[in-house]
């Protein structure tokens, strides 16, 4: 009986799903690319797993359309935290990721969960926090300047998302010997990047954060400014990769591997290496050469 | 103060512009709500008659749960649908993730309890005496159910009005398994986060306000539709 009802449910959606999307075929042009009956290619799926921050600054608006363009795959991005990225990787949920926590990464590929794993670019992590600057890290080196947010019991907001910012902050803190949470004035947020400086403006705290997302933002901060950066520890490197096919009989192996040789063609590199100039005065992403 | 100042500014601004992207996001915002109200109403409104009049073994335990799924939280909804809707998980071969029948889906679990629960208690209300009346005149079943339908048209409706308001609102479970993709699965309320977390509060306050318009647009209908009848 509750059977039944289910498929009953199931049936009188689906039929009115195919009867929307019929119509909107016709009048929905603004929305070629997603829409596969308006091309005359037969598209497939790609599911593309990657993180907040490619999303949050804009940098897959602009390359996606060009990928779409070139290749019969309708990419669907999933913007998630890196955690949530690569767990996707390993339960076969995505096609493709673009991540950026090589420690975690190696691990998925020793586990032959992913394939053709190659580096696309880097930008950098940068602390952030109050003009003000209550601990006085302003010029000093990332675990000097961690030591001295901890010795103060400053406020210091954390990611706690398991994301590829927050892996790294996991692993600056444990660099310089400290346990975050022992300071008092330590806060989770457990949200994006973006939401993340939003309360750290508002907390008046310190924040480690990628300077993509921090430039993307720095006119709704306030007296917010980075404080430390150019260690050779902050360096954020973003790598793209194929999930094994063996993982899911759904797997989209061709729009993946067409999308990882997408990402680190010559042309593609160009896109990625002007990206934010315009906007920002400088790039956001850098490439290794 | 400058901040709301100028996002109400832009907001006017997008919204007078008629940004086709936003035109986009509307529309799938409505399509994806008046979808699975829809399935809501068409299932939950007989079972709810079905619940409120007929006595059977179970009725109670089956009201109980539906009263626990009114306030179902939508991520919890949206948490087991992405569960059922993995490549991995048991609908898995449809392909349904991110999808907007996928957001329809998790709309529908959490809107379908509130339209049976309430429907269901409309039908309880109903007198014994009025029943044996209408048999008595010798009603068919059929014109019995149309009869205690139009008794109980306000107390549908209003479950309809609360069935909407929750599907319009919500966010987690549409996040979760649509997946916020540009151009498909992106509406207006996870746009709203979207733009919330790229610092871009302007553009969510602006798309705020078509939500909020829109919500009153068709609660307003609704209520005309529920008020009017009750002139007559």
């Amino acid at each position: 009986m509750k059977k039944n009802l289910f498929s009953i449910v199931l049936i009188l959606f689906f039929a009115i799903m195919t009867a929307c999307s019929n119509s909107d075929a016709n009048n929905e042009d603004t929305n070629k690319a997603a829409d596969p009956e308006s091309n005359e290619v037969e598209r497939t799926d790609l599911i593309l797993a990657t993180t907040t921050s490619t999303q949050d600054s804009g940098l897959l608006d602009e390359l996606i359309p060009i990928f779409e363009e070139e290749n019969p795959f309708n990419v669907k991005t999933v913007a998630v935290g890196t955690g949530q990225a690569l767990e996707m990787g390993v339960k076969g949920e995505a096609d493709t990721l673009l991540t950026h926590a090589p420690a975690s990464e190696q691990e998925l590929v020793d586990n032959g969960d992913v394939e053709n794993y190659q580096q696309v670019m880097y930008n950098d992590f940068v602390v952030a926090g109050p003009k003000a600057d209550p601990a006085e890290v302003k010029g000093l080196s990332t675990n000097e300047a961690f030591s001295k947010i901890f010795e103060s019991q400053s406020v210091f907001v954390s990611r706690g998302d398991d994301s590829g910012t927050h892996k790294k902050e996991l692993q600056l803190w444990e660099g310089a010997d400290l346990t975050p949470s022992e300071n008092e004035n330590y806060l989770e947020t457990g949200q994006g990047m973006g939401n993340s400086l939003q309360v750290a403006a508002e907390k008046e705290g310190y924040i480690l954060t990628d300077r993509a997302t921090y430039l993307a933002q720095k006119d709704t901060l306030g007296e917010f400014e980075i404080l430390v950066e150019g260690d050779e520890s902050l360096l954020n490197i973003y790598h793209v990769m194929e999930v094994n096919a063996e993982k899911n009989d759904m797997i989209n192996t061709e729009g993946a591997k067409a999308f990882v040789e997408f990402m680190v063609a010559e042309d593609t590199k160009k896109i990625i290496s002007e990206f934010g100039v315009e906007e920002y005065g400088e790039p956001l992403f850098f490439l290794f050469d | 103060m400058d901040l709301l100042i100028e996002g109400l500014k832009k907001a006017i601004e997008l919204i007078l512009a008629g940004d086709p992207i936003i035109a986009e996001i509307t529309f799938r915002t409505l399509k994806v709500s008046m979808t699975a109200i829809l399935v809501s109403m068409i299932v939950g409104i007989p079972a709810g008659m079905v619940l409120g009049l007929i006595q059977f073994p179970g009725r109670r335990i089956i009201l109980t749960f539906i009263n626990i799924g009114m306030g179902l939280p939508p991520v919890v909804a949206g948490l087991w649908i992405t569960m059922l809707l993995w490549r991995s998980g048991p609908l898995g071969d449809y392909s349904l993730l991110y999808t907007e029948t996928a957001i329809v889906l998790a709309q529908i679990l959490v809107s379908l309890p509130i339209i049976t629960a309430l429907t269901a208690t409309a039908f309880q209300q109903i007198s014994e005496k009025m029943i044996l009346q209408v048999k008595g005149l010798g009603a068919t079943r059929l014109q019995l159910v149309w009869i205690l339908m139009k008794e109980s048209r306000l107390a549908i409706l209003a479950a309809i009005i609360a069935g909407f308001g929750r599907v319009i609102a919500e966010v987690g479970a549409a996040m979760m398994v649509g997946g916020n993709i540009s151009g498909e699965t992106r509406i207006l309320t996870t746009s709203i986060v979207m733009e919330v977390s790229k610092g871009n509060f302007d553009i969510a306050l602006a798309l705020s306000f078509i939500l909020m318009t829109l919500a009153f647009l068709i609660t307003f209908c609704l209520t005309y539709l529920q008020q009017r009848r009750r002139t007559q």
